[in-house]
């Protein structure tokens, strides 16, 4: 393609290198599974060595793979859950926001989502049980109203730098205003939207540690223990397994990102 | 296909009355104004674009052009006025349906990065529901027309293009639906000089074949004058200074604003800008290859050549009377060969450039589809410059 029939004098700029960086799929072979594997190995290997330490009765009962993996599960559901009712609420409030006419609550809600995440987590997740009680969905709740401004404020942030002469010809063509926000506004956005939801996930692994505090289950729970009884190993485990789990977690969310971004940006 | 059809893009659909047929784009008394501002930022305009002419939109920044123009396919709504595009009342329509018959070009080509180009040039097709064989056709189509080979741009991703492919593919996507009626905004404004040149060039010899309607916004009197059949000349509040064709502005600026604003080098601009479509051509005997030679020699009378024309109408030699010296039958492939022949859209500047380069005499001017039209002669050239000089002194004098 160096000599177009026809000789463009324009044609120059455009060379033929960038071409397959933009159709090939993330593909980066073996090492792209190095970091996963990695993690997993060092979890595995956590656990192995703290089975073959001299236990006592309470460090076996705790440490049981059975019970760990159990605890593990439970932090997954409360990342995943709370995660996904922040998505629900946050992406479409995000969107409204940034429409012309509903502009003006922006700073309103922001200011509510930023009391949500500045206010301290344990503190909220405390109070939410003296109102609600204890257990799995209170501890949920707390989860959501922190970990809503991130992805709020990236959906927001994602939409706003969307150039406004593209949404402004999609318009010109003839798109109505759905498909404007459907087609032109929402793919230029999903980089930083996918992004805002991988912080999300990740911060929630993090703070799903507080739902123990309220019976709310989870890898908190080995961390609690371990504190209580003053047993290391337990307390350790607990945490080696709730930083493995945000570096999985925070890798899935780097591939889907790759994978869900639209090509050619 | 409904009323969507890309068949008859002039047809005034919707049954509008016959004798609208002559107006592209009529906006009457059309004001709009901004709520909290004491003047209007188009006032009272009144403007006719014809159909299939170029219309040059041509100000400074804050003269309110583009404002204007996106007052036509309504991403701007008047405050009061009335607006017709190709015999509709544009006002009536929904603006979503009414954009959709009307291309949009705009500085930088405004393509989607996250889409290929046949996606970007099939858009319009797409949202008018043609099916998919239609649309991948008609993309293959557009790109060809756009000089930009379908096999090896269709899949590209705008990102790989340069800026005047970009634009090149902004031109193609805002043809789709073949609409009637083109608006135009600065597109060649962020261009390299060579590359705008080109441009400028590849929408005149489309607009040749195409025949569309075009409102063209710019603030480069060079391109006005360049890509207009007519220019508006607007100041402050759109109010159209004046409005006429180059070679009137050119030579008889209605007020100071507008002779500041086109500046100085008339002269020289006024070949630069003249078409030879604005020049009477002239007529030479014609032939074609399987004429019999006597009744050629015949035909040839005082100008002692004539030109021959192929089956399609399109000159493909001289032929002179010592060509046909003692020759019986038909003229078959004798005379020697036209040079590239000129069209209508050429400027007299580029005429001249050929004559002179040229070991004929005359140059033969073409039309749509390369059919012969006439000729032009040093002499063609001459007398028009003559008559517009003349022109230009009764315009002087009569102020």
């Amino acid at each position: 393609m160096t000599a177009p029939p026809l000789g463009d004098t324009e044609d120059a700029a455009a060379g033929t290198g960038t071409q397959d960086a933009l159709h090939a799929p993330a593909g980066r072979s073996w090492r792209a599974l190095l970091q996963p594997l990695l993690i997993v190995v060092a979890g595995l290997g956590w656990m192995l060595y703290v089975e073959n330490e001299h236990l006592d009765s309470i460090e076996k009962r705790v440490l049981a793979p059975r019970y760990v993996a159990q605890k593990t599960w439970e932090h997954i559901e409360l990342a995943l859950a709370s995660t996904a009712i922040v998505l629900v609420i946050a992406i479409p409030l995000g969107i409204a926001l940034s429409r012309p006419r509903v502009r003006r609550a922006t700073p309103l809600v922001l200011g509510v989502a930023n009391i949500g995440q500045s206010a301290p987590a344990i503190g909220v997740v405390v109070l939410l049980a003296v109102i609600w009680g204890i257990g799995f969905w209170t501890a949920i709740v707390a989860l959501v109203a922190y970990g809503m401004l991130p992805a709020l404020r990236n959906t927001m942030v994602g939409l706003q730098q969307v150039d406004p002469t593209l949404t402004d010809a999609g318009r010109g063509i003839g798109m109505s205003a759905p498909a404007v926000l459907g087609r032109v506004e929402l793919p230029l956005a999903a980089p930083v939207i996918l992004a805002g939801i991988r912080t999300t996930l990740v911060l929630m692994v993090g703070t799903a540690s507080i739902a123990s505090f309220i019976s709310g289950g989870g890898l908190g729970d080995l961390v609690t223990t371990g504190v209580t009884t003053q047993r290391t190993p337990v307390l350790l485990t607990g945490c080696v397994l709730i930083a493995l789990l945000a570096l999985l977690i925070d890798w899935l969310g780097g591939v889907a990102t790759r994978l869900l971004a639209p090509k050619g940006l | 296909m409904p009323d969507s059809s890309p068949d008859a893009p002039d047809s005034p659909a919707a049954g509008a009355a016959p004798a609208t047929d002559r107006a592209g784009i009529e906006l009457i008394n059309v004001t709009k104004r901004y709520p909290g501002q004491k003047t209007p930022a188009v006032d009272d305009v009144t403007l006719t674009v014809p159909v299939g002419e170029i219309v040059v939109l041509l100000g400074p920044s804050g003269s309110g052009k583009t404002t204007t123009m996106r007052l036509i396919n309504r991403l701007i709504e008047p405050t009061s006025g009335k607006i017709t595009v190709a015999g509709r009342d544009a006002l009536g329509l929904n603006p979503t349906e009414l954009r959709r018959h009307i291309g949009y070009v705009i500085q930088d080509a405004g393509l989607f990065p996250h889409m290929t180009v046949a996606t970007n040039v099939g858009l319009v097709p797409q949202m008018l529901k043609w099916d998919r064989k239609r649309i991948a056709d008609r993309v293959d189509e557009l790109l060809d027309l756009v000089d930009l080979p379908p096999d090896q741009y269709r899949d590209r991703y705008p990102r790989e293009l340069s800026g005047g492919q970009r634009q090149r593919v902004g031109v193609a996507r805002a043809l789709a639906a073949d609409p009637p009626v083109m608006l135009m905004d600065e597109p060649f404004g962020a261009l390299d000089p060579i590359t705008r040149e080109h441009l400028q060039d590849s929408l005149l010899h489309l607009q040749d074949e195409l025949g569309k309607t075009i409102v063209f916004v710019t603030h480069d009197i060079n391109e006005a004058l360049k890509l207009g059949d007519r220019i508006a000349i607007l100041d402050k509040g759109s109010r159209i200074a004046q409005f006429g064709t180059p070679q009137e502005i050119l030579l008889n600026p209605a007020d100071a604003y507008v002779e500041q604003f086109i500046g100085g080098g008339q002269a020289m601009r006024l070949l630069r800008f003249s078409r030879v479509a604005d020049v009477p051509l002239q007529q030479v005997p014609e032939a074609a290859p399987g004429d019999d030679a006597d009744a050629v020699r015949d035909r040839l009378g005082d100008t002692g050549f004539a030109v021959v024309l192929d089956e399609r109408r399109r000159p493909v030699r001289w032929i002179t009377a010592a060509n046909l010296d003692g020759v019986t039958g038909p003229v078959g492939e004798r005379g020697e060969d036209v040079a590239d022949p000129i069209r209508g859209r050429n400027t007299l500047q580029q005429a001249l450039e050929t004559l002179i380069q040229s070991d004929h005499e005359c140059v033969p001017v073409v039309g749509r589809g390369g059919v012969y039209q006439g000729t032009v002669t040093l002499a063609t050239v001459q007398n028009a410059i003559r008559e517009m000089r003349r022109t230009a002194e009764r315009a002087g004098a009569g102020a």
